[in-house]
């Protein structure tokens, strides 16, 4: 190795953890279109209103069903006359913030509960227990028991996917938890006296931030599904929203006659989760290839 | 006032334990019952006293780190008395410790391990700051940097990782946050051992410098002779969680009187081969701490047990002025 290799090597150390985090990232080929679709569908819902002349749920029945590549609808219209361009970009816009909301909501649930359940011995227990119970039901129904109580909407698929996130994160949390707080540059915390808060807020819950990432990534493409599954069921969006879900959901009466109907939304649908998904596994590559989710 | 009277200590003494025990309980079965208890440290008595260095040597598993744990309050005392500046503190509350958090300390053995590795370092510091003082960022930002300066580091390291430095400076950054709020005693398990042997000197010349600069006693844990022989005015030396023998360090190496500390000291490394000094062997492994001999814990290893060594456990007593030694045959 010449000196200016070792060098290097040296200025290669001293980067930033982010840094190379993120240039690690950057060498995953199927991570970085991931992310590209993902940002994409962010620009779409920030800017859903100037990509488009339409509004998305005006009808306009002289124009409906009009297949794609149509002059002024490159991808069609529906039954209504309603351009599915539109509905599909302002569909990115629902999907994007049912899905923040949902997972930040069973983020927060699911930190703090992982971070007391690790962290004191005694709750521990009791708080599993109910975690375990939220598992033992499967997802979709689980959300379908929680709309049924408190109604149709989609505010309300937002709470429902987030319960359902809860038991997973508090798991994933609990276990980053129980490994961080024997570390022992807690002990030295502990041993200057700080409060059970600041070690848990300050030190744990920082070094734990990789496996949390990772697990937000991967639940936003299921949140994003599992509001398409629940607007097709009529459990979620109501028409005339522009849900993707929804959109699949009332374009299967023209599947003969329209299929881009629900093909176009299901691709959109499809997309989104593969992106978020892949865009998941790179980052838990780059930012522990050992991580276990 | 009473309390003082009960104990009377000299003023010089800082720290006086009084057969402190630590056990930790096994715990099995379908209703998670105590079936017994790993005896850690089993009564262990001694002082400290003020500006002093007490080294506590012996192998690992011998209770030395839990017994330093166990001071700092960071490991529940099983039974016993801890004192410190004449009062007793171990069934204190937690804001009642407060103020004696400030003036124990601990260093840690693994300086990659005792940092969080999340946190710039002058933030680490400023932290130590913030949860006991009051004093303004600009304030604290100030102190940080001349504690870094004090213990060799540079005002520049305030905003780096502790992943860019070395073992000794992180080491250093370890003795900075331990001597950040003045305090009068330091703990340092096996703070040395980690590193290479020159780092090891300058982070001793480091802590002697600290101690007689602020007057600071610390208790020094560590299983390398050599380090405590150099470093410590004291020795304690410890078995299976028993006191075994303790005096002047000069005293220890020169004329030891139990014979698992002459094992200890026959077991240093020397660089002249001839010196025709016979090597005292000891057999076996160190016996399970949850279920220990009876009589002397040593017994099972011990070169020169008798009978009465299964039955009776030697007491503690002191043979010479200031050389306590366990051991019905001492000498």
């Amino acid at each position: 190795m010449t000196a200016a290799e070792t060098v290097k090597l040296k200025e290669k150390k001293k980067e930033k953890y982010w840094v190379a985090t993120v240039k690690k990232l950057f060498r995953n080929k199927l991570a970085i279109i991931g992310l590209v679709i993902v940002m994409i569908q962010i620009v779409m819902a920030v800017f859903a209103p100037l990509m488009t002349s339409y509004d998305p749920v005006k009808q306009d029945l002289v124009n409906s069903e009009m297949p794609l590549f149509s002059e002024g609808h490159w991808l069609g219209t529906d039954n209504y006359g309603r351009d599915v361009w539109t509905r599909i970009v302002f569909g990115a816009r629902i999907s994007l913030v049912v899905g923040i909301t949902a997972v930040s909501l069973g983020l927060l649930g699911g930190i703090v509960l992982g971070l007391l359940a690790g962290y004191y011995r005694r709750l521990d227990a009791v708080i599993m227990r109910i975690v375990d119970l939220l598992f033992s039901f499967p997802g979709i129904l689980l959300a379908m028991l929680i709309i049924a109580i408190l109604g149709t909407s989609l505010v309300n698929v937002a709470i429902a996917i987030s319960i359902w996130s809860v038991p997973t994160c508090a798991r994933i949390v609990r276990g980053s938890v129980l490994s961080i707080k024997e570390k022992e540059y807690i002990m030295a915390m502990r041993s200057m006296g700080a409060s059970d808060l600041r070690i848990m807020v300050r030190h744990i819950l920082p070094n734990a931030s990789a496996p949390i990432i990772v697990f937000a990534t991967m639940r936003m493409a299921t949140a994003i599904l599992s509001t398409a599954s629940l607007s097709y069921l009529g459990l979620g969006a109501q028409p005339p929203t522009p849900e993707w879900g929804a959109m699949i959901s009332q374009g299967q009466d023209f599947m003969w006659s329209s299929p881009h109907l629900t093909i176009v939304p299901g691709i959109a649908i499809m997309l989104t989760v593969f992106a978020f998904n892949v865009l998941g596994d790179g980052l838990r590559d780059a930012l522990d290839p050992n991580m276990d989710i | 006032m009473k309390k003082v009277q009960e104990s009377p200590l000299q003023p010089d003494v800082l720290l006086e334990l009084d057969s402190v025990k630590k056990y930790f309980p096994i715990k099995g079965g379908v209703l998670k019952r105590t079936q017994g208890n790993v005896k850690a440290v089993e009564s262990v008595s001694l002082k400290l006293y003020k500006g002093e260095s007490l080294g506590v040597v012996g192998e690992s598993g011998c209770g030395k780190s839990t017994l330093g744990r166990t001071i700092l309050g960071l490991e529940d005392l099983t039974d016993g008395k801890i004192r410190f500046d004449n009062q007793e503190i171990q069934d204190l509350k937690r804001k009642e410790k407060k103020k004696f958090v400030k003036e124990m300390q601990m260093i840690f053995q693994d300086p990659f391990a005792s940092l969080n590795p999340r946190q710039r370092v002058g933030h680490a510091l400023d932290e130590v700051f913030t949860m006991h003082t009051n004093m303004p960022a600009k304030e604290r930002k100030q102190a940080v940097i001349a504690l870094l300066t004090e213990v060799g580091l540079k005002a520049e390291h305030y905003d780096r990782y502790p992943h860019e430095f070395s073992g000794g400076q992180r080491q250093r950054i370890g003795i900075a946050r331990a001597i950040a709020l003045n305090p009068s005693f330091i703990i340092c398990d096996e703070a040395v051992s980690a590193l290479d042997v020159s780092v090891q000197a300058q982070v001793l010349k480091l802590l002697k410098t600290l101690q007689q600069k602020y007057n600071l006693s610390y208790l020094f844990i560590s299983h390398d002779l050599g380090v405590v022989r150099y470093f410590c005015d004291r020795v304690l030396v410890m078995y299976l969680g028993n006191t075994v023998e303790m005096s002047d360090a000069a005293n220890i190496f020169s004329s030891p009187l139990h014979p698992y500390t002459k094992a200890l000291l026959s077991a240093i490394p020397r660089p002249n081969m001839n010196a025709g000094r016979e090597r005292i062997r000891l057999t076996g492994e160190m016996p399970n701490p949850a279920n220990p001999p009876s009589g002397c814990a040593f017994h099972t290893r011990c070169p020169i047990a008798q009978d009465v060594c299964k039955a009776a456990k030697p007491e503690w007593i002191e043979h010479k002025k200031g050389h306590f030694a366990a051991c019905h045959f001492a000498g």
